[in-house]
């Protein structure tokens, strides 16, 4: 089996060079700003930073990927265009962007740059994948969390470029790139602020009888009996009522993780070049526990092994976990 | 429909749901006898399982819009899964009689080089992204719901220089996000591949509410709406005057007859926005507006 590159999380510099250690093959990461989508109060990068960082990964073979994957708002441009900039200075070995008029400027800026398709950017066909290849001389995508196995397999096959597959952490329920759920309710946009459910629009509230009810802004995500687990709230993973339902139900997707150790082999298989971990905001003791627990998974696999992977579902959210679409069509 | 050429124009977007057919085809015809818009887009954006319904109908129809002197565009699918999906893109971007709406990159792969629209699904949220567009064919550019004022003010100027139209929806659910899982088979116990087309019960979407009972979100298909109903007739002579060229209206299953005369009515300044609104009220989509996006604040509050 060939072995694919393990591409970890690196929210802080104090992660990056967690996961060097811990075995990462690169790792992604973010300046502090509206240019990524995890740019939440203190996460990422300063420029000074980023130069340590990308020293302390390259010193020990380890990659640095920078994730520029946000939509500039009309009028911004330069913001994710100086993001650029100064990743190429400091030397980054690829920029992940999802903007049309962002890779535009690094193709044209910097054609010798190597550029990733962020997950950001949606695209799930061949053809889609052909577009940005052939505009921006894309080398890698990296693939909405939507197709099956068998399905990558096929994109594999009808596309000039590499793979990067999510392997493990929280998944959204919508397409990256395409969901303005939490601008609807909170005027924040996880396309062009880079933020998710962000925590200063998180209220908890605790009653009597210890049901701990979870809102986002104005609307109220979930509720849980005293006890129960209860994950970050996110629009998509909150309990809902609809006509022809007695109780409330997870109307898009039950808190759970994504973990697809388990399909390593198949992936591989498939085609896929690189294995992602999700997790920017995560400590820096979880991103040590999983890029551990992947590193020998990978070189496991490498050496014809079967992996031990029982001590990730201890990591997953709520120890709950999903190969997702990944799966199979029963998924959709 | 014997306005100056430079007068903005009103347009109808796809069918966002999965109406039957013939009501489908006959809220075409009524809308092509008696609807002042002078854009219709046809196409099936959500889901490919529903297309071969209205096939038979779409030449036939496409006819009648465009004998009324209504421009017709075919919108593509929005997002692009297993094979079939893909086909339907190629079938749609290989035809050579109406301009084809991207929704999706896959699309764009195939009509760049020639004359083609960008539909609300594909990210245009700036002017470097607007500029490469048209330099690939672009020449008409429907933003996404939530890109405020203030952006679609510098889009409009750049649109502008560029010759390319600009579109905003102003009336209908505003679209927020898309999903390769059905949620219309899921609130149902299914799946994809096994939905039965349970969709077709809800014209205007599924309501989701709050454990408090409180509206929130619409599902459709793979995709989530808003609750709210957009409402930008306080907004269009600001956009009009930025650069934004047409104005899209959603349909639903109120009389989007009406819905469009009274758009008509504010751009051709005879009624005020607020006269408009109060009529909207009555004869649209029953629940409250919302112009939180345009505003830069909460998409789903409504403030004038």
């Amino acid at each position: 089996m060939t072995t694919p590159e393990l591409v970890c999380p690196a929210g802080t510099p104090g992660a990056l060079r967690t996961a060097v250690d811990a075995g990462a093959d690169a790792v992604y990461c973010g300046f502090q700003n509206a240019t990524n989508a995890r740019n939440f109060p203190g996460l990422n990068f300063t420029v000074e930073e980023l130069a340590q960082g990308v020293a302390y990964a390259h010193a020990r073979g380890a990659k640095v990927l920078l994730a520029a994957n946000t939509f500039p708002p009309a009028g911004q441009t330069d913001l994710w265009k100086r993001a650029v900039d100064d990743g190429v200075r400091l030397g980054v070995d690829a920029i992940i962007a999802a903007d049309i008029g962002v890779m535009s400027y690094i193709s044209r800026a910097y054609p010798d740059q190597r550029l990733h398709l962020s997950v950001q950017a949606g695209a799930s066909s061949p053809e889609a994948i052909r577009f940005y290849c052939r505009e921006f001389g894309v080398k890698r995508v990296v693939l909405p969390r939507i197709l099956t196995v068998a399905e990558i397999a096929a994109v594999h096959a009808a596309i000039p470029c590499e793979i990067e597959a999510f392997v493990f952490g929280n998944i959204g329920m919508m397409a990256e790139g395409r969901c303005s759920l939490t601008n609807y309710v909170t005027g924040v946009s996880t396309n062009t602020d880079g933020v998710c459910s962000p925590a200063c629009h998180v209220h908890y509230e605790e009653d009597a009888a210890r049901n701990l009810t979870m809102r986002l802004g104005e609307f109220t995500l979930d509720r849980f009996s005293g006890g129960e687990q209860a994950g970050y709230p996110t629009i998509c993973k909150g309990r809902y009522r609809a006509a022809g339902h007695e109780e409330p139900y997870y109307a898009f997707e039950e808190p759970r993780s994504l973990n697809l150790s388990a399909l390593l082999p198949e992936l591989v298989r498939a085609g896929v070049t690189a294995l992602k971990i999700e997790g920017r905001q995560r400590s820096r003791a979880y991103v040590q526990s999983v890029v551990a627990a992947f590193r020998a998974a990978v070189d496991a696999c490498a050496a014809g092994a079967k992996p031990e992977l029982a001590g990730l579902l201890a990591l997953t959210e709520g120890h709950r976990e999903t190969p997702g679409a990944f799966g199979g069509k029963r998924w959709r | 429909m014997n306005r100056p050429a430079q007068s903005p124009a009103l347009s109808l977007g796809p069918i966002l749901f999965h109406w039957p057919a013939e009501r489908k085809r006959d809220f075409y015809f009524r809308i092509a006898d008696e609807a002042p818009v002078d854009t219709v887009y046809l196409g099936e954006v959500i889901c490919s399982k529903r297309m071969p319904f209205f096939a038979p109908f779409l030449d036939e129809v496409i006819e009648r819009l465009q004998r009324s002197g209504i421009q017709v565009r075919l919108s593509t699918l929005a997002e692009i899964t297993i094979q079939r999906d893909q086909r339907e893109v190629e079938l749609a971007c290989d035809r050579r009689d109406v301009i084809v709406e991207a929704n999706d990159a896959s699309a764009l792969n195939r009509l760049a080089g020639r004359p083609h629209a960008i539909g609300p699904y594909l990210n245009v949220y700036n002017e470097d992204t607007l500029a490469f567009l048209a330099g690939k064919g672009a020449i008409h550019v429907t933003l996404p719901s939530e890109i405020p004022a203030d952006a679609i003010a510098i889009l409009g100027a750049s649109a502008r220089s560029l010759g390319v139209g600009l579109e905003v929806q102003v009336y209908g659910r505003a679209p927020l996000a898309l999903s390769a899982r059905c949620y219309h088979a899921r609130a149902h116990g299914r799946v994809k591949d096994t939905c039965q087309f349970v969709c077709e019960n809800d014209a205007d979407g599924l309501d989701l509410e709050t454990l408090d009972a409180k509206s929130f979100l619409t599902v459709n298909g793979i995709q989530v709406l808003s609750h709210t109903c957009l409402n930008l007739a306080h907004a269009l002579e600001a956009m009009v005057a930025q650069g934004v060229t047409d104005f899209r209206i959603s349909p639903h299953s109120q009389d989007m007859v009406a819905v469009a005369r009274t758009f008509r009515s504010v751009l051709d300044r005879e009624i005020d926005p607020d006269e408009a609104s109060r009529r909207l009220q009555v004869i649209g989509l029953p629940v409250p507006f919302s112009n939180g996006f345009y505003r830069h604040v909460e998409g789903y509050r409504w403030a004038n």
